[in-house]
């Protein structure tokens, strides 16, 4: 297959219509609106989505309108994992049953980060283990954007939100991000990725891969959100790589457990000067603007501890040796 | 609401939604319009791909890009993507 295997140009991803349509109402500079718009141009035929409750369901069905050119599906917060079983099942007993035509129909499933590391993990986890057919795709902008910026499990260390404030008792949220995709490779699911939508060809290769994987496939896509974050709008895309470069959301995918880094981190752990500090990135974004005071300095280093210690851990995994500690 | 618009008894079951988001103009929303150096473009469309509201699309028939400012909310990442620098973003 040429798709799953990058041979497109952006020329034939422009052609390709749109699923996910203009007029939603996400907010100016919002990163998750282009990992929809992307992930829906790299379906293959018929697709059915569902999706959790979370900011990409809001902004796109606002009663009477509808962002989707594609069947759609929302009931509960937690069930994206739930809808997308069911919807599988109904399809195969539809087409044993004889009452639908005999063809590939795919299902996606996206939610956000509170769908997903929180509320809707065990349903998630649920279809997993049942192995159903079907590609699950979290947006991440770690935090429940929609509902006012509280946190979330998928909401990093030291970041602000209205329910982890930044003041002079504490520096914002205390604990780390939960791994969840080291938690879906645990499942052993056939495919599991990282992916950012600064490298589009990469996160549309992934896609694909994902939907045309036989069983279930899960994608962690870094979504930044300049209303949670505090960000310039026009930097969204530019954030989700400075992730990848200071190795704060490094990109791999694992096939059937075995990881591997994709070529954006790939390279970085071939030449680990390229590397970059993770000020770099925290810097640009207001959440963290209480870190550059004297007081909460020291979190900055924390965070890099903490960024270093999993990514050495992931080149291990992909049997890669990480650089020499120096002192 | 306008008299088109359906009543509460009208409505679809279930609050189905009917009406297709492209006939919401989201394009009021923006205090900056992107302006593109049509020497400078060289038509690599990574804004097509990048543009979060689908508001820049590509025309083979004219072998150019087309900004729809009525869906462009102006954020700015065309502007802040674009490889050679051909879009500035300019206050309304």
């Amino acid at each position: 297959m040429a798709f799953s295997e990058g041979k497109f140009t952006t020329k034939d991803i422009a052609e390709k219509p749109d699923l996910f349509l203009s007029g939603h109402r996400a907010c100016a500079g919002c990163a998750s609106a282009t990992v929809l718009r992307l992930i829906m141009k790299a379906t293959r035929g018929p697709t059915i989505v569902t999706n959790a409750t979370g900011c990409m369901e809001v902004a796109s069905t606002i009663y009477p309108y509808t962002s989707w050119a594609a069947p759609w599906l929302h009931t509960a917060f937690e069930t994206a994992g739930a809808n997308a079983s069911g919807i599988e099942t109904a399809l195969k007993i539809l087409r044993k049953k004889g009452r639908i035509k005999d063809e590939q129909v795919d299902v996606i499933a996206f939610a956000g980060d509170g769908g997903t590391f929180d509320i809707g993990i065990q349903a998630l986890s649920g279809a997993v283990e049942r192995g159903h057919d079907f590609l699950y795709v979290l947006y991440d902008n770690e935090a429940y954007m929609n509902t006012g910026i509280q946190r979330s499990g998928g909401t990093p260390l030291g970041a602000f939100t209205t329910t982890s404030q930044a003041g002079s008792a504490v520096p914002g949220k205390l604990e780390n991000k939960k791994p969840i995709a080291d938690i879906m490779v645990a499942h052993d699911m056939p495919y599991v990725a990282t992916a950012a939508p600064y490298y589009w060809k990469d996160l549309i290769v992934k896609a694909r891969k994902g939907i045309e994987v036989n069983g279930p496939a899960f994608l962690h896509v870094f979504a930044p959100c300049p209303r949670g974050w505090r960000s310039d709008p026009a930097k969204s895309i530019e954030l989700s790589r400075l992730a990848v470069e200071t190795c704060i959301f490094p990109l791999w995918e694992a096939v059937n457990g075995e990881y591997q880094l994709s070529t954006p981190s790939k390279v970085i752990a071939l030449a680990p000067q390229k590397k970059k500090p993770v000020k770099e990135y925290l810097q640009v974004q207001g959440r963290f603007r209480h870190l550059f005071t004297p007081k909460y300095e020291k979190i900055i280093d924390e965070i890099q501890r903490l960024t270093d210690e999993r990514w050495n851990r992931l080149l291990k995994r992909c049997g890669m040796t990480p650089p020499a500690k120096t002192a | 609401m306008s008299s088109k618009e359906k009543s509460w008894k009208e409505a679809s079951p279930a609050g189905v939604c009917w009406k297709a988001s492209t006939t919401y103009l989201t394009g009021d929303w923006k205090t900056y319009t992107p302006i593109r150096d049509l020497e400078k473009c060289t038509k690599c469309l990574l804004c097509v791909l990048f543009c979060p509201d689908g508001a820049i699309h590509w025309k083979p028939e004219k072998n150019d890009i087309e900004f729809d400012l009525n869906f462009c909310k102006g954020c700015g990442i065309c502007a802040n993507e674009c490889p050679s620098k051909a879009i500035v973003m300019k206050i309304e």
